[in-house]
């Protein structure tokens, strides 16, 4: 209980240290006035909720926002863990998560951001896509930075592109293409299209927000999950080029997505205060499965972790939120960012320990997490042992 | 006339006079011997009529007689066995009452002697053989054919008194059978021995009275023994009545029998020490209906004059009305009269708190134990008494008061529409509502337990947990999931333990004015309310960092934020407003005050904007009286939040509190440990400002407005009134204007001394502590010599009489002060 005077210990010469407390506070019990203006006072914190982590550490100097991250960890003990990082200044910066230093920054984009980059060839290659309209293949091998090939895209828009790869040394790269609301699959590293995905002219779903190629397991046909503007997720089959199903799950754009194949459920983020998660059933649907309502409208990013325990949200309200991934369960608020955090992104670390969460923000930082790492009951047993590698 | 009752008396007499006179022991022990003959149980026994002469008329002299001889050499004319043969089994096996009497006569009119010591042992034997239940039952025996009056008021008192005459003659030597303690257990186990005697002798067709064994229960507990006895008594009585309806009787008439002098003391005690309501019942009977005593105590004494018992003897008392339909009539009239009391305005605003809490709690039990029918046929009268009680709870100024009035309105309320919305009133949970609101389900809880083994004590104590399950809040965040929980994966996310998320809040985009005019206008005109709200939140931190510019716009702004209206839900408005407000006081504090003084008496301003300018002057004053450390000026409002939210009941605390100060103030520490912060110091600014904020408030209170008539109905503000200048006058110690400020407070306590309302008499008394705080003792006692004296004697008064707890405590507190400094006075000149 404080006390709101304090019974002025410092003059000299008085004689009693007075009630001042009892003066004052009986005085100030009635100011709620009478019992019809107490409020209920629900200011009871559920259980003993631990107040939630800092980051582990936060990556500085990009000197512009980062738009895209994109881990990258090696197999072998002597390959350390690194982080791209683009930003929109059009550098991308390759930050080696040891020393946590930037190891060599790239420029390749002509000063547009760069909002996408993805590793191929192991660590060696880079794919980078910029507002300049490229997506460059960057050839990192021995200390080279050079930009070894390049496709352009001819869309002006934010989608980012996704990758996928098909059989040994062959990928599929799916990008926004010509039209507004046209996506074009090409088959990497020959750069042939394989097909155009155009919806049917009365279908209007607008520009592709975002992509995800991904396909039920390896060798067998892939399929694109795509965001659409007007709100719609559609799910295309590559072979046909046909839209399998559509689903129209937010008001607004659909900012960002990411499934999970083995499941077969994605989740998606609009710029409405709403995080959708659908499934898609034997006969290939999709439908609304769980929607959480957010406190704060706007979703940069979403991001599912490699062992599909969580999920990681980039909010406009500069927080990342943590959810558990099987029932959509609120787990943590992470609020470090004093601006929109842009993107999100899990390391796919070997050791589950060692697997980290990074955020992007608007406010020139990288913030780097730890959490729910620890193989089961991390919280409460530290000691618990962790999965063997 | 029969020559044998002669012959019977000759050779008493004649054995009388051979016990004293002789020296020979085998003469003696034949002497002894024949008289034994009378007693009989012994082979060669008198004939009947003999041996009941003898022990009608001459037992008690033959006993005289042989007490009186006693002397160690006479005794040793007999042996041991002899001893224990002849002497001791007179008084162990002959008429027990007879020899009770003999014996404590003895006891009493002997002085310390080897008699004393040789009787007190027969009596301590006496008691331990079962002298107890033998003496009970023969009185009984004899009450069925009309016994002597004189004679049973004799034994009844020296039964009861025992312990207190042997402890009289024995004092340090007393021995432990004698002791209350262990004494009233035992004959609470006579009593049990001579009730199954009744019992039996019932049984077989005999006819007895069981008057005596009532009387002795009722002296007893009237001699304030009632713990020990009934302690053992009750429970014994409670197993014995389970099954057979015979005890039960007995036991109705026990208690029935009782005589009205001592039925209070009985019944008082049977109902705190019964396990349960039914156990109560079967205990009791119908007693309330038959002895209109009795009926007094149980349902006006105990609910209405007392409020000294635990919830669990209400809930005995109420649960005891309830159980059987002769008594549920006297269940109503009761609640009626609770209703009755509970509802009248004197009885909120003179009674104590603890009593109104107790009455409430009984109207919650009764509420409980009356049936649909029961209330819908006193549907009007019930809803009659809930809004005339509701309406003087809720003016009542102590918010413990309210929050009673609230609940129990609430729950009379919610039985009596049984569909359809019923009263529902915002207050904070705390125990005490718990508890009340507990209180409500235990009779159905409880009704349905017939046979509780010791289930009755810990019921009430149990109830409340199952209660305080609900008050929980459920985590905001949580809601998210809950028709997830029928999912039957398999595998859930029930292993991520989830981190604290009450920081997720609502996040403002809205940029907040910079400037103070900008403040101003939006407050004003502005019709954003994110704006406004953005405004009101950075608005306290402006003025102080901009004190030369809120100087140029102080009146305005303190006009705009005195009429601000919550125009849309803020957190914590009103303290954001008035922190501005203390802000804008102290940055320009003259004009501003003199305007807040000023709107406090005009017209056209609620209550409650009159209150917050009396809190402001407060915080004001006080943040003035501060010393700061030069020209930073930090505002102190991490602290004021709490100012709002400290309830009056916790003055308990407080007090600990202000004594610790105190302690420490006065304990002289002589090395300071080196750690301490420096403290601040500065000017007190407030030194030259106190009058401007104290004597336009005092000036004009007795002069009512249209709207605002602080001696009439509004009472509160009059109350806060005197605990504002209370707390000027405690800030304005060591000013010059401090003398001539406690005089006329003194005037203006002496004015509203005999207010009636509890709070405002805080006020006042608060007012004379800083008074006496504040004023150097040298004026106080000369220049205000008469006033000191007045209010000495009105203290002694309040801290003597005045019902409410805190007004005493406080007047108690004064007094201490006072003496305090007229000690300090008087050891100055030596």
């Amino acid at each position: 209980m404080h006390f709101v005077l304090l019974p002025l210990p410092c003059r000299e010469g008085m004689p009693l240290s007075p009630p001042a407390g009892s003066l004052v506070r009986s005085l100030h019990s009635v100011s709620a006035i009478s019992g019809l203006g107490e409020r209920l006072g629900s200011r009871i914190i559920a259980g003993m909720a631990l107040p939630p982590p800092d980051p582990q550490f936060v990556l500085r100097g990009t000197s512009a926002e980062v738009h895209t991250l994109h881990f990258y960890c090696g197999d072998q003990e002597p390959d350390y863990p690194i982080l791209f990082s683009g930003s929109s200044n059009g550098l991308i910066h390759v930050w080696n998560l040891k020393t946590r230093r930037v190891d060599t920054i790239l420029d390749g984009h002509g000063g547009k951001s760069v909002y996408w980059l993805e590793a191929i060839y192991g660590r060696d290659r880079l794919l980078s896509q910029g507002r300049n309209q490229q997506i460059c293949l960057w050839d990192l091998a021995e200390g080279r930075n050079t930009v070894t090939d390049s496709v352009f895209t001819e869309n002006v828009g934010f989608c980012k592109s996704s990758l996928l790869k098909v059989a040994q040394g062959h990928w599929l790269m799916a990008m926004p293409g010509k039209d507004l609301d046209e996506v074009q699959v090409l088959e990497l590293p020959s750069k042939t299209s394989v097909c155009t995905l155009k919806p049917e002219a009365d279908a209007k779903p607008g520009m592709p927000m975002c992509l995800k190629l991904w396909q039920p397991d390896f060798g067998s046909c892939p399929f694109l999950l795509a965001g659409y503007e007007d709100g719609s997720v559609i799910l295309w089959n590559l072979s046909g080029g046909k839209i399998l199903s559509r689903l129209a799950c937010h008001q607004e754009p659909v900012m960002s997505l990411d499934f999970d194949s083995e499941k077969t459920k994605g989740v998606s983020g609009s710029s409405e205060e709403v995080l959708t998660v659908w499934s898609l059933d034997e006969q290939q649907n999709l439908k609304v499965q769980k929607t959480h309502k957010l406190v704060n409208a706007g979703i940069a990013d979403v991001a599912i972790r490699q062992d599909k325990k969580i999920l990681a949200t980039a909010g406009w309200d500069h927080r990342i939120r943590i959810f558990g991934w099987k029932k959509l369960k609120p787990l943590a608020i992470l609020d470090y960012h004093t601006a929109t955090v842009h993107c999100v992104s899990f390391s796919d670390h070997s050791r589950p320990s060692e697997r980290l969460l990074a955020a992007g923000s608007k406010d020139h930082r990288i913030s780097i997490w730890s959490i729910y790492n620890q193989t089961s009951g991390a919280l409460h047993c530290p000691l618990e042992t962790r999965k063997p590698d | 006339m029969d020559p044998e009752p002669f012959e019977v008396g000759h050779a008493v007499r004649e054995a009388i006079n051979i016990l004293s006179s002789s020296r020979n022991g085998v003469q003696i022990s034949e002497v002894l011997g024949t008289i034994k003959c009378y007693l009989g149980g012994t082979e060669n026994q008198a004939p009947l009529k003999e041996r009941e002469e003898f022990t009608r008329v001459h037992f008690s002299a033959f006993l005289r007689g042989l007490v009186s001889n006693l002397s160690p050499d006479w005794i040793e004319l007999l042996t041991s066995d002899q001893q224990k043969e002849l002497w001791d089994s007179f008084f162990l096996e002959g008429p027990a009452d007879q020899v009770f009497l003999v014996l404590l006569d003895s006891i009493i009119s002997t002085g310390p002697s080897f008699r004393l010591v040789k009787v007190i042992s027969i009596l301590e034997q006496f008691l331990q053989t079962g002298g107890m239940s033998a003496l009970m039952w023969e009185v009984c025996h004899q009450q069925a054919q009309a016994g002597l009056p004189m004679f049973q008021e004799t034994l009844l008192n020296k039964v009861v008194c025992l312990p207190d005459h042997l402890c009289n003659k024995l004092q340090g030597n007393n021995l432990p059978i004698f002791f209350p303690q262990n004494y009233f257990p035992l004959l609470a186990t006579e009593i049990i021995q001579v009730l199954q005697r009744i019992s039996d002798s019932l049984r077989g067709g005999l006819d007895c009275s069981i008057s005596f064994v009532s009387q002795v229960l009722g002296k007893v507990c009237v001699h304030g023994r009632r713990e020990e006895i009934l302690n053992v008594l009750v429970p014994r009585l409670m197993d014995l009545t389970k099954v057979d309806c015979i005890w039960q009787r007995m036991c109705w008439r026990l208690v029935e029998c009782v005589p009205d002098r001592w039925i209070e003391a009985v019944v008082c005690g049977f109902i705190q020490k019964a396990p349960g309501a039914d156990v109560l019942s079967r205990l009791l009977g119908n007693l309330v209906v038959k002895n209109k005593k009795a009926q007094f105590v149980v349902t006006q004494k105990l609910l209405l004059l007392q409020y000294s018992y635990v919830t669990a003897v209400l809930q005995n008392l109420l649960g005891y009305l309830a159980l059987d339909s002769l008594r549920r009539s006297l269940l109503i009239k009761v609640l009626k009269e609770l209703l009755e009391t509970w509802g009248s305005s004197s009885a909120v605003k003179h009674s104590p708190v603890e009593q109104q809490l107790y009455v409430s709690k009984a109207i919650l039990i009764c509420l409980s134990h009356l049936k649909e029918p029961e209330i819908e046929s006193n549907g009007q009268e019930l809803l009659t008494s809930m809004m005339g009680g509701m309406k003087c709870h809720l003016d009542s100024n102590l918010p413990r008061v309210r929050r009673l009035g609230m609940i129990v309105a609430e729950s009379i309320s919610s039985r009596i529409t049984t569909d359809g919305p019923c009263l529902k009133f915002q207050y904070e949970d705390d125990d005490e509502t718990r508890e009340l609101k507990s209180l409500q389900q235990t009779a159905r809880l409880q009704l349905p337990v017939t046979d509780l083994p010791n289930a009755g004590n810990d019921s009430p104590s149990a109830t409340p947990k199952a209660v305080s399950k609900r008050s929980g809040n459920p985590h905001p965040a949580a809601s998210a999931v809950p028709e997830e929980e029928s999912d039957l994966e398999l595998d859930s996310d029930d292993d991520l333990i989830p981190y604290d998320m009450s920081e997720d809040k609502e996040l403002k985009k809205m940029k907040a004015p910079v400037y103070i005019r900008d403040c101003i206008e939006v407050l004003t005109g502005s019709e954003d309310m994110d704006k406004w709200e953005a405004t009101m939140k950075v608005l306290e931190s402006l003025i102080r960092r901009n004190s030369a510019t809120t100087r140029e716009v102080s009146m305005e702004l303190a006009k705009v934020l005195l009429h601000l209206e919550e125009k849309t839900y803020i957190e914590g408005f009103m303290e954001l407003r008035k922190r501005a407000l203390v802000a804008v006081t102290i940055t320009d504090p003259v004009p501003v005050v003199q305007y807040l003084t000023s709107q406090f008496y005009s017209l056209n301003y609620s209550l409650c904007q009159r209150m917050d300018i009396l809190d402001v002057l407060a915080l004001a004053a006080q943040e003035l009286s501060q010393p700061q450390a030069s020209g930073k000026n930090k505002p102190r409002s991490t602290q004021s939040p709490c100012t709002l939210t400290v309830p009056c009941s916790d003055s308990s605390q407080n007090w600990r509190r202000i004594v610790d100060e105190r302690i420490k103030s006065k304990t002289r520490r002589l090395a300071k440990s080196p750690s301490l912060v420096e403290p601040a110091c500065g000017p007190n600014k407030f030194s030259s400002l106190a009058g401007h904020f104290f004597f336009p408030l005092i000036q004009n209170f007795d002069r009512p407005l249209v709207t605002f008539d602080l001696l009439g109905d509004d009472h509160l503000v009059l109350g806060r009134l005197a605990h504002t200048l209370a707390i000027l006058m405690y800030f304005a110690i060591h000013t010059v204007a401090a003398a001539a400020m406690g005089k006329s407070l003194l005037e203006f306590v002496w004015a509203l001394r005999f207010h009636t309302d509890s709070y405002v008499r805080q006020g006042l008394l608060s007012a004379v502590s800083s008074i006496l705080l504040s004023i150097p003792s040298e004026r106080l006692l000369e220049d205000m010599t008469d006033e000191f004296l007045e209010t000495q004697s009105w203290l002694a008064d309040v801290a003597e009489k005045d019902p409410d707890g805190d007004c005493r405590r406080l007047a108690w507190q004064n007094l201490l002060l006072m003496e305090n400094l007229l000690k300090k006075l008087r050891s100055v000149p030596s």
